[in-house]
């Protein structure tokens, strides 16, 4: 069993334990070091003793589990892990600054700031959510950033990987979370949904742009359960000046089913990052709660309300890619009619898919471009509305539907840098047939086959 | 240390030997072998013959309820079942029978077990199906391990010290990490007649270095496997179920 271990200088596996940073109900966290390794670190130790809350070794054993299995920017880089049988422990990178929770005093933050906050939590999350874990603890004390401004998501004590056993699922019925961040299919015990952290995300959202927490502080199983029947007051009716697109956001995170919210972190990120592009629905005017007919219905309408059984955390991802095609307007007509076909095929087999529609307005590499063209006409809003015409045959809904005119001088970097942030998962391209210029020059492309960071489908008209 | 481990082979020539070939390449040092080695299948005598061969070399083997059946006419088999035994009993040679005689119907390897179904009574042939069956399989042995098979689908159960039970459908190819203080019970799919919709063979491999498990598959000539048993005359659905893996 576990010695206690709380005097500073105490060498453990190699790593001095420096001093003690926080003590919270479950965990202990220590400062270390090691010789031969100025990197700064963290040591989390269990509290393990008599009248231990049985969750806390459970979850202790899945932060084990999980964190080693996790790469990237996203997440604290794991050091090493003590084994149960003697000290368990898990050492991990100690990241710079405060967390998110330091901000709270400082609240509502100005709008921008929260959508740019809210968009690299949404980045983070879908990193996560593509490493097969589903978080279930989003909230301001657990996230932090990187220098270069990432954020990191901390504490994968109460998370949920898709290819390990759910310790936490079996052994306690209980919902675990904090209580006005979690969605209402995690108090219902459902753990392998990743809308969840969705839902958390737009609570953070909700709470730094009002400074209100849309669904209060209540502790209490029954106050938590309001939210399955009642939703939260709309952001404008808090602050008259709220801007619809946010409220759309904030409001479509806050749905009470899965279904209704974005169907995956990525697709929210790109609603923060193109606020000028959010579909604007009933959502984005509303003033006041439901009323209460609709919200006794859900009260009272269990099977409207019940958990369904539901795919994979891989499979949803898979299911709701965004695809970008790359329309070239000097390019034939019938190329892009090839384009329109290829990504009609594609788009039906995939009801969750979005598209961005790109075109690249070249610039000249000297000289200030002119707005109008010879005849007076605006080009970027011409292209815009040509990128629509092309795009009118497919029928998208509006929120299945972007358009992007993007001013660079060389357009398969910009199709690129497009691709990469908005967190592309396909780029269709279209290729024109081998010209001399072509030879020479090597293609857009190719170019953008060659170097995405994506599945690139190059399409051709045939000959 | 990498070993594999081999459950419900069942006279699968064209599945063992896919398992094996793969779970050489990847790295594997070691071999148990978790019983049924006969019936069903078309190859008893080179299935066993192979099996004996890995023994020879150092491989760990336990006995199953089909291998017991060659020489205890008493065990209860469904009638297909029966009906291959029968005809498997004219295809071993003096040797394989006495092998199969001599295996233990248990082997403890250090903190490890190993059986071909429940530990708590192993000839009795039960099946862990569930997380009750498990949890007495896991009470019966102080192992922080066991490996098993007899159920053809792949499974993993654990135990934590309070006696809670959880139950995992492993992913194939996604390492699972055996972490301490809690009893694990590892039930294999089948080599050679997976029963999960998944016709590819299955077997595992233990790093005793990490402490994880990772369950395999492997697609294999199945049609070849089918073909030999509708060849020798044994029941056509024997055949058939392997191609879907039911």
């Amino acid at each position: 069993m576990a010695r206690p271990l709380h005097t500073p200088g105490v060498i453990l596996d190699g790593f001095r334990l420096e001093e003690i940073i926080h003590q919270g109900g479950m965990a202990m966290l220590w400062r270390v070091t090691r010789e031969s390794d100025s990197a700064p670190m963290l040591m989390k130790v269990p509290r393990i003793g008599e009248g231990t809350d049985p969750a806390a070794i459970v979850s202790f054993e899945m932060e084990q589990m999980i964190m080693p299995r996790l790469s990237g920017v996203h997440v604290p880089k794991f050091v090493a892990a003590g084994d149960f049988a003697a000290q368990p422990y898990l050492v991990m990178e100690a990241l710079a600054g405060k967390s998110l929770y330091a901000r709270l005093p400082d609240l509502p933050l100005p709008y921008d700031d929260v959508a740019a906050i809210g968009f690299k939590i949404a980045d983070a999350l879908d990193d996560l959510h593509r490493q097969h874990v589903v978080h279930l603890d989003i909230k301001p004390s657990n996230i932090m950033f990187r220098p270069t401004g990432e954020a990191v998501l901390l504490d994968y004590g109460l998370s949920h990987h898709d290819e390990l056993p759910d310790l936490m699922q079996e052994e306690f019925r209980l919902p675990f979370g904090t209580a006005p961040y979690m969605s209402p299919e995690q108090l219902r015990g459902v753990r392998n949904d990743p809308r969840s952290d969705v839902f958390a995300l737009g609570v953070l959202l909700y709470f730094f742009t009002t400074g209100e927490r849309p669904f209060g502080e209540s502790e209490t199983l029954r106050g938590m359960r309001r939210r399955l029947w009642r939703d939260p007051h709309p952001p404008r009716k808090l602050k008259a000046d709220y801007p619809p697109w946010l409220q759309e956001i904030v409001l479509r995170c806050l749905e009470i089913e899965p279904a209704w919210r974005y169907p995956t972190a990525a697709q929210l990120a790109f609603d923060l990052s193109h606020p000028a592009d959010v579909k604007l629905t009933a959502r984005s005017e509303r003033l006041k709660r439901d009323p209460f007919s609709t919200v006794l219905r859900r009260r009272f309408n269990k099977e409207l309300t019940s958990p369904r059984p539901r795919a994979a955390l891989s499979d949803q991802l898979a299911t709701a890619p965004i695809i970008a095609v790359a329309i070239d307007f000097d390019g034939t007509d019938e190329l892009n009619d090839e384009l329109r076909l290829t990504t009609e095929r594609m788009l039906a087999a995939l009801p969750s898919a979005r598209l961005a529609c790109v075109n690249v307005l070249k610039q000249a590499r000297l000289s200030v471009d002119m707005t109008l063209d010879a005849e007076g006409h605006n080009k970027h809003i011409d292209r815009m509305v040509r990128l629509k015409d092309w795009a009118e045959p497919l029928k998208l809904a509006d929120n299945r539907l972007t358009v992007h005119v993007i001013e660079a001088i060389d357009p398969a970097s910009a199709i690129l840098e497009f691709a990469s942030v908005s967190r592309v998962d396909h780029i269709l391209i279209g290729a024109r047939h081998n010209t001399l210029m072509r030879k020479l020059l090597g293609g857009v492309s190719a170019k953008v086959a060659a170097e995405a960071s994506c599945t690139v489908t190059v399409v051709r008209a045939r000959l | 240390m990498l070993i594999a481990f081999f459950a419900d082979i069942h006279a699968n020539r064209q599945a063992f030997e896919a398992c094996l070939a793969q779970a050489r390449a990847d790295g594997a040092e070691r071999f148990v072998l978790l019983g049924d080695y006969v019936g069903y299948g078309a190859d008893p005598d080179w299935c066993l013959t192979a099996v004996m061969d890995l023994v020879d070399k150092g491989a760990t083997a336990v006995l199953g309820n089909h291998d017991s059946a060659i020489a205890n006419p008493g065990e209860q088999l469904n009638a297909e079942a029966r009906m291959v035994i029968e005809w498997t009993r004219g295809e071993l040679g003096i040797p394989q029978r006495r092998f199969l005689e001599a295996l233990p119907l248990t082997v403890k390897d250090g903190d490890r077990l190993y059986v071909h179904g429940d530990a708590s009574d192993p000839k009795h042939w039960i099946y862990v199906q569930s997380t009750t069956e498990a949890a007495t399989s896991l009470s019966a042995t102080n192992a922080a391990v066991t490996f098993c098979g007899h159920v053809h689908k792949p499974a993993l159960y654990t135990m934590s010290a309070t006696a809670k039970m959880t139950s995992f459908t492993p992913k194939t190819g996604a390492p699972i990490p055996l972490t301490s203080g809690r009893h694990w019970l590892a039930v294999l799919g089948s080599v050679g007649q997976p029963r999960d919709g998944n016709p590819a063979a299955a077997y595992l491999m233990l790093d005793t270095n990490k402490n994880e498990i990772t369950y395999c598959r492997v697609p294999y000539d199945a049609e070849a496997a089918a073909a030999a048993i509708r060849q020798k005359g044994l029941p056509t659905w024997l055949a058939d179920r392997l191609l879907v893996g039911k």
